[in-house]
């Protein structure tokens, strides 16, 4: 496969025969920041322009908060490309819209690979959608990197070593979440609300979790509560809170989107059910909850309070918490070049995103390969990044972040981290390692160097 | 009738080695956006013998298009090296059997029933994978190995090339089937029953028979192109069969000309190539995300609306008029005509 491409783009083989040789005649094979020349060193590069390209539900049933991220990374892009960009290249970042809808991955991912000529697919958000072209990107060995979803799928190094997942895959964040609600509310009654059945969502969630809670202390009320995120899943959730209540149960964690997380929250107060919500990071940001509860979207205005006490996890510095500086950085960049964006944690995931890529694209070297940057992601484990845990990647494994925190919302939406940062691996057997390494400060320009 | 026949196998066998030559002279994504031509035509022409030619109003194609593409997905999740055409083969049995059931609970129903009863299976197939999530995949779905080039055809030969030769093989074969189909006495039965059921039942038609067999034909060739579609996306999940996959073929054969084949290939044209084009056009204008993000959108209705107000009869009846006047003003374009085609009227036929 491989060999076939190669074959068909001689200029491609003459290119990164070319770039190899500068390289090593100049910075003796070093990792860039030597003195040669910029040179054309993979399709999708020239001396002055990196194009990457993703796709994203800029429209449709996921647009709602997710058509933040790819504007918040361009935002990101162009303030680097206004600092000289990376080794002198200026980010072309084109984002096309799939609706969510896997066909349009399709045919979108095969226009940013056959017409637009990428460099690398970044950020590619969903699952359904993603899951249809990772084979097609690893056979053109289009690096495929920082997908925008936490299924443990896009860890499959020996099928797909073009691709690498970013946030902590939901078995990850079930184990943390299950360990956490063990460990906190010992001798309760805990049941599952997640997205399902049949959702890699909710069934890796869930895996995670009874990995944690089968064999502990707490009682797992069986079987977990399923929503199809549609209209008609939303009314049913009224009834299955009303069942939870009939239970008696006092913790429920849920594997949600935002909007039926909000939905639950709001059935479970209308019929004056009050249990802990814990609930995973993807369905868990406060100003997004806030929007859905008081801007009448579930039928009327509700009060944001309702978000006051959830429980959740992050595995990035809390949107409101403005004295950390990768908070003060990304929200200042936001202003001055994506002013008519909101301050929410999708915007952040975008940026972080973003950071983390160009750390990628600056260890890859001054005239990189596709693969230089696959290889490059495989050497690091970003520490000196916004994340708050390192990353999994290695030779083996293209996990994203590797751990979380315990945070819990304020009746104002404001997060506090009250739980250990700790890491661990999507399998069973992974141990929960507590995490001690010290955050990291960003750079005083905003931008990563070598 | 011998030579109407042998004629129609002629243009098609020219067709078929012009696109072949089109395909070696056009780019991998241009390849593979004449694959997704081909796929909707396949569906289309299909939904043309129903809804144009018969009269059955379907708004639930894109569910008979998932029963194709489930059953091909679920035959390779088994056996992944299973030939293609075994694959094509019992998608189409499988969807026409499908087509079957549902055509005789249409076959009952009229005008605004019909249309609710179909816009329900639109609705409720891609539930039927959410639900059995362990035989169909869930959400997530069931991914499909793209269709390997024969060796034959030498190791550089790019797959998009050959996946669009895949899709215009089934494209020509079914229009060409269709075609001969139309002009049948089964053709005539079909148009009859649309033209008024009562004369129909009079002159000794069964109609209600009529109707299924209208159903299982236009389900087989949803089956067939569901089959593509799920080579072509390489997926298949509830997402990719939503009701707007349904509405979009009905956009098809409305805007080409409704009950024509020829204007089923226009309006597959039309619906693969406006997102494609509007995608473009969206980000070479440097607009707010917000207005950019839905700009593509409004483009396409916009479209739809001017192509609905300017040629009523689609766009096949927009060129066969614009047809008839120049030969009517410029009679040496008749006479070409008719020694190229014999007297029988290009429109007439292809209708």
């Amino acid at each position: 496969m491989s060999s076939r491409l190669t074959r068909s783009k001689p200029w491609a083989v003459a290119a990164v025969g070319v770039t190899a040789a500068i390289t090593v005649a100049a910075c003796g094979g070093g990792g860039g920041g030597g003195s040669s020349s910029n040179t054309a060193s993979a399709p999708g590069i020239t001396a002055t322009t990196v194009s990457i390209g993703s796709t994203q539900p800029l429209t449709g049933p996921a647009a709602p908060g997710y058509s933040e991220i790819a504007p918040a990374s361009n935002a990101y892009f162009q303030y680097v490309n206004a600092h000289g960009g990376v080794f002198g290249r200026q980010i072309k970042y084109t984002y096309l819209d799939d609706g969510y809808n896997p066909t349009n991955t399709a045919s979108q991912t095969r226009k940013l690979v056959l017409q637009d000529n990428v460099y690398a697919v970044f950020s590619a958000l969903g699952t359904p959608t993603h899951l249809g072209v990772v084979d097609y990107l690893n056979s053109q060995n289009v690096p495929d990197l920082l997908v925008s979803s936490g299924c443990n799928c896009w860890n499959n190094v020996a099928q797909h070593p073009y691709t690498f997942g970013y946030q902590p895959a939901y078995t990850i964040e079930g184990k943390l979440l299950g360990r956490y609600v063990s460990q906190a509310y010992p001798g309760m009654k805990v049941a599952y609300f997640a997205q399902g059945p049949g959702d890699e969502f909710g069934d890796d969630g869930i895996a995670g979790l009874n990995d944690e809670l089968a064999s502990s202390n707490v009682t797992v009320v069986n079987p977990p509560q399923y929503y199809a995120p549609t209209a008609a899943g939303a009314m049913g959730v009224k009834a299955e809170m009303a069942t939870l209540q009939g239970e008696g149960v006092q913790v429920v964690i849920c594997f949600s989107i935002p909007a039926f997380t909000a939905t639950a929250l709001a059935s479970a107060a209308s019929i004056n059910y009050h249990p802990v919500f814990v609930v995973s990071n993807v369905g868990s940001d406060p100003p997004t909850l806030t929007g859905i509860l008081t801007g009448g979207s579930l039928g009327v205005a509700l009060p944001a309070a309702l978000i006051g006490g959830m429980v959740s996890d992050a595995y990035l510095p809390l949107v409101s918490d403005s004295s950390n500086p990768w908070i003060t950085l990304f929200k200042s960049i936001k202003n001055q070049y994506a002013s008519s964006l909101p301050w929410d944690g999708n915007v952040l995931y975008g940026f972080a995103q973003a950071y983390t890529f160009v750390q990628a694209l600056h260890a890859a070297g001054q005239n990189p390969s596709r693969l230089d940057i696959v290889h490059a992601l495989e050497n690091s484990h970003f520490t000196d990044g916004p994340g708050l845990t390192p990353f999994g990647y290695s030779s083996s494994s293209h996990l994203g972040y590797t751990g979380v925190e315990i945070v819990k919302t304020g009746a104002d939406g404001t997060e506090t981290a009250i739980g250990p940062l700790s890491t661990t691996d999507n399998s069973a057997t992974g141990t929960i390692n507590a995490y001690s390494g010290a955050p990291a400060t960003p750079p005083s320009n905003g931008i990563p160097s070598d | 009738m011998r030579s109407a026949l042998a004629r129609r196998v002629a243009f098609f066998v020219g067709l078929a080695a012009l696109l072949v030559i089109v395909t070696y002279q056009v780019d991998a994504f241009t390849n593979y956006n004449i694959a997704g031509i081909a796929i909707f035509a396949t569906a289309a022409a299909g939904l043309t013998v129903l809804t144009g030619i018969n009269g059955q109003l379907s708004l639930g194609h894109g569910a008979l298009m998932a029963v194709g593409a489930y059953t091909t997905s679920l035959l390779l999740k088994q056996r992944p090296d299973l030939p293609l055409i075994l694959t094509l083969v019992t998608a189409i049995v499988t969807t026409g059997a499908a087509g079957a059931v549902v055509g005789a609970a249409a076959a009952r129903l009229r005008g605004p029933y019909l249309a609710g009863a179909t816009l329900a299976l639109a609705v409720a197939v891609p539930q039927i994978p959410i639900h059995f999530a362990n035989i169909f995949g869930g959400n997530q779905g069931l991914s499909v190995p793209p269709p390997i080039p024969p060796k034959a055809l030498g190791s550089n030969f790019p797959n998009e090339r050959w996946l669009a030769w895949i899709a215009l093989a089934a494209a020509l074969l079914t229009l060409f089937l269709l075609a001969n189909l139309v002009r049948s006495s089964t053709g005539r039965k079909l148009r009859a029953v649309y033209d008024n059921e009562v004369a129909a039942q009079l002159a000794g038609m069964d109609v209600a028979r009529t109707q299924v067999l209208a159903f299982v034909i236009s389900a087989a060739c949803a089956g067939l192109a569901g089959a593509l579609f799920a080579y072509w996306v390489g997926i298949t999940a509830p997402t990719g069969f939503t009701l707007a996959l349904s509405l979009q073929l009905l956009s098809a054969i409305v805007i080409g000309g409704l009950g024509s084949l020829f204007g089923a290939v226009l309006g597959a044209y039309v619906v693969v190539y406006i997102p494609v084009f509007t995608s473009t056009v969206a980000t070479n204008l440097n607009l707010s995300t917000d207005i950019a993000n839905n700009l593509p959108l409004a483009i396409y209705g916009v479209v739809l609306i001017v192509a609905m107000l300017a040629f009523p009869s689609g766009i096949q009846g927009g060129l066969a008029t614009a047809g008839r006047w120049s030969l009517q003003r410029f009679p040496v374009l008749r006479f070409a005509r008719q020694r190229l085609t014999g007297p029988e009227s290009i429109t007439h036929a292809t209708k």
